[in-house]
């Protein structure tokens, strides 16, 4: 068994210094306080509406239902330094990611040197024929990221950040990152009294900014529309609430219409020209006469539109290419290839099944591997080696020596814990980080990002749609361990 | 703004307003239903709340008779019929939470709070044990919505929708009230009646009537006298200074269609125009004289009429 990592405590129980504050006022909580507080954010919760609805299914009136994702009172803190060398990582490593996606999409340097592997890119279902040649201002593909961060023990007990997964079509979560900082300050003020807690709540104006930057050069005062598929997605509350943060019209497909070359929307004083997309629809689904014919949720003309330069859209088409787990392995080489530098945040070490000395090794060690399918997502086909039968060994084995380049095999990472109010009292649960990284102008973020727990214990899946719950995500500034008190009162008027 | 979004505020007040006026004429009907009175006026009662909605063949697929434990069912809680209470608050949340950009938060989560705690409310016993409570939360609930809208929301269109959408519906909610209620309580004939001559009426009915519209208060205070049908009619359809009028609700439909106006919606505005015209130099013996049945008849279509013209030029434009 590995020894886990945790955020709190050290091996020796020792409280991290960065957590030393939190912790001593955390001992003096009653659990039905506790208790309390979290049936208060669930009922706050529910009132805001920050609910998802779950397709297909019913309540006992016969509506679809709406689900929140638990919320946990207990944040995630990290320090300063930790952050501070991970924003550089992730700039470097989105910097490349874009590099990589204007390349693959132009003169394609990178397959050419033999860096990563033609077919990998192009045969790619990912991959966009479409947008070959196409010149977008900026060179911007992935507008808003998500990189999945996890941190895993090493054996000397030390913990080290990994890059899970990059996201770079259409990554979901930070309304939760903003509304779990709302909750915890409503919740327990005392907190932000005692700590130097970065601030996130200005990550609208920043999204705003970077899909102003991204706009077409010939135009002034861009007018910028979020793209939702409705209300009825899973993530409609975080498209409805930016909307509405940036002040921004939440358009629907039905919504637009092209014509003589421009996108419109339908308003009450006639059609309006929209120049900045920020579309939180699937490639697929964004033009019916271009991809998908059956899709509702897009508008008819939009490729050709986007193609001539006279709409932007964030992200851009295909960056789904540089996000795939087959594209994965060969990040930090784009950070040195297109960069020079070397990569500041690490990959977990990955097995590439298309390669004979890596085959042989994942066969060999099947039973202690995670192997995912290349263009998987969400947990299906995936095998995971720790927990799976015999039976279910064997039939993977089948499947990755029918087709090796369709597989890729990973560690089972110990990730990280930390404590968290469950059931039974404060108890340690495994944690992942998503930061939300913004390219326009520049690459910017806000301090921190999401925190997904798996609420279960021992388990390590933190998909809302397997138990798992989120919580509020802390950058201190400053010195680590160093609780500032507010010495500064200020006199009322 | 997106017409679409324009649709959904629209729609969010009327079924809001819709809900509430529901509410009033259920709570206005069981209270007089606890009055003595024949088991023939009774039912006649509730047998008007279905006419006013137009539900009576609805309401009989599913019920034999007009029993008023029926009826309020039907009226409140029936998640199948599109008028009832509960189908009104669960479209005004649905169609808040379509737009919920568009509002401000306090909107929607005034909207969003009522859906919740009518349906917990739905699921105790708190509806049979007292009716009116749950009649009378509904009102403040629809208060608290206006309320809201008013108090924080930009004063743009998006406010102008949803006040368009709140009095249209109301136009239309009180006129199908006094028609229903006239014609129950007093046929056609009241415009024949003078000073001299006018029936019995039955004090506790129209005082039931004005009740319902939050209006027995300032009868008194406007004509200072005994509560006489005539003068019933008048306060409803023509006191401009009456909230819950006809002629109340055409000058803030025309008012707000005015900040709202686009390049087709002339022929709209026009209509509404002159309907407010005609309430504002109408004369209630005139009206009474050609038969207030006929004349909110008309009324109604007329309505109806803008309605659809708001719809074509703002809401959902070819």
């Amino acid at each position: 068994m590995k020894p886990f990592f945790d955020e709190m405590q050290a091996a020796n129980g020792a409280v991290r210094p960065h957590y030393s504050a939190f912790d001593r006022w955390l001992q003096q909580q009653p659990r039905e306080l506790m208790a309390a507080r979290r049936d208060e954010a669930e009922m706050i919760f529910r009132r805001v509406g920050i609910t998802f609805a779950v397709y297909g299914a019913k309540d006992e009136d016969g509506a679809g239902t709406e689900r929140l994702i638990p919320f946990d009172v207990i944040p995630r803190i990290i320090p300063s330094d930790e952050w501070t060398r991970m924003q550089q990582g992730l700039v470097q490593r989105v910097t490349a990611l874009n590099r990589f996606l204007h390349d693959v999409y132009h003169g394609q340097e990178i397959l050419k040197a033999g860096i990563v592997p033609a077919g990998q890119v192009l045969q790619n279902a990912q991959f966009r024929p479409e947008m070959m040649g196409v010149d977008l201002p900026g060179s911007i593909y992935s507008h808003i990221a998500g990189i999945d961060i996890v941190r895993a023990a090493q054996p000397d007990g030390s913990g080290t950040y990994y890059v899970l997964e990059d996201n770079l079509r259409v990554p979901s979560g930070v309304s939760y990152m903003l509304e779990n900082r709302k909750m915890m300050m409503r919740l327990f003020p005392e907190l932000f009294a005692q700590h130097r807690i970065a601030p996130v709540a200005h990550y609208p104006d920043l999204l705003l900014e970077t899909l102003r930057a991204s706009a077409p050069p010939s135009v002034n005062e861009p007018t910028v529309v979020v793209l939702t598929p409705g209300m009825y997605n899973s993530a409609y509350f975080e498209h409805a609430f930016l909307a509405q943060q940036m002040g921004v019209e939440l358009v629907e497909g039905q919504d637009l219409f092209v014509k003589d070359g421009f996108v419109y929307m339908r308003t009450t004083q006639g059609p309006r020209r929209v120049d900045v997309v920020y579309r939180r629809v699937d490639d697929d689904f964004l033009d019916p006469t271009a991809f998908r014919p059956d899709s509702t949720l897009g508008c008819a003309g939009l490729l050709d539109v986007y193609r001539k330069g006279n709409i932007s859209l964030c992200n851009a088409i295909g960056t789904g290419v540089a996000d795939d787990k087959s594209i994965y392995p060969y990040v930090p080489k784009m950070v040195e290839f297109y960069l020079g530098e070397k990569p500041i945040l690490e990959n977990v070490p990955t097995y590439l099944c298309r390669e004979k000395d890596d085959l042989t090794y994942v066969l060999d060690h099947l039973g202690e591997l995670v192997v995912k399918e290349v263009h998987g997502a969400g947990g299906y086909g995936m095998l995971v080696g720790p927990a799976s039968t015999k039976a279910e060994i064997e039939d993977f084995r089948a499947a990755v020596l029918a087709r090796p380049d369709n597989y890729i095999a990973q560690p089972t990472l110990a990730l990280s814990t930390t404590p968290t109010f469950v059931e039974s009292g404060v108890a340690p649960r495994h944690i992942d980080l998503r930061p939300f990284v913004l390219t326009g102008k520049s690459v910017q973020m806000v301090p921190g990002g999401l925190t997904r727990v798996a609420l279960k214990e021992g388990s390590l899946v933190v998909n809302s749609s397997q138990g798992g719950g989120t919580k509020d995500t802390w950058v201190l500034e400053g010195d680590p361990g160093q609780a500032q008190s507010q010495t500064q009162s200020q006199s009322q008027v | 703004m997106l017409s679409r979004t324009a649709d959904h505020l629209f729609w969010m007040s009327r079924y809001m307003e819709r809900a509430e006026n529901t509410a009033r004429m259920l709570d206005v009907n069981y209270l007089t239903s606890l009055l003595p009175q024949s088991a023939d006026r009774a039912e006649q009662g509730w047998a008007g709340v279905l006419g006013i909605s137009e539900l009576t063949w609805s309401f009989h697929q599913k019920h034999a008779a007009v029993t008023p434990a029926d009826v309020m069912d039907f009226m409140v809680r029936d998640a199948g019929n599109p008028s009832s209470i509960v189908s009104c608050l669960r479209a005004a949340r649905e169609n808040a939470r379509a737009v919920r950009g568009t509002l401000t938060t306090e909107l929607f989560e005034t909207t969003n709070q009522t859906w919740l705690e009518f349906n917990r409310m739905l699921k105790g016993d708190a509806f049979e044990r007292d009716p009116s409570a749950l009649f009378e939360w509904v009102k403040f609930r629809s208060h608290l919505s206006r309320g809201v809208s008013v108090g924080t929301m930009l004063q743009d269109e998006s406010l102008h929708f949803i006040r368009i959408g709140t009095f249209l519906e109301r136009a239309d909610n009180t006129a199908r009230l006094l028609d229903v209620k006239f014609h129950a309580l007093a046929g056609d004939e009241v415009g024949t009646w003078t000073d001299d001559n006018a029936p019995e009426v039955d004090f506790y009915h129209w005082s039931a009537i004005l009740r319902s519209v939050s209006g027995f208060e300032i009868y008194r205070k406007v004509y200072r006298n005994v509560i006489r049908p005539d003068k019933v009619a008048e306060l409803l359809v023509l006191r401009p200074d009456m909230p819950r009028s006809l002629a109340a609700c055409m000058n803030e439909v025309v008012h707000n269609l005015d900040l709202v106006a686009n390049v087709q919606s002339g022929e709209t505005r026009r209509r509404a125009g002159r309907l407010r015209s005609d309430l504002q130099f109408g004369r209630i013996d005139e009206i009474l004289a050609t038969g207030l049945h006929a004349y909110l008849t008309q009324f109604l279509d007329r309505v109806n009429d803008i309605g659809a013209g708001i719809s074509r030029d703002f809401l959902v434009p070819a």
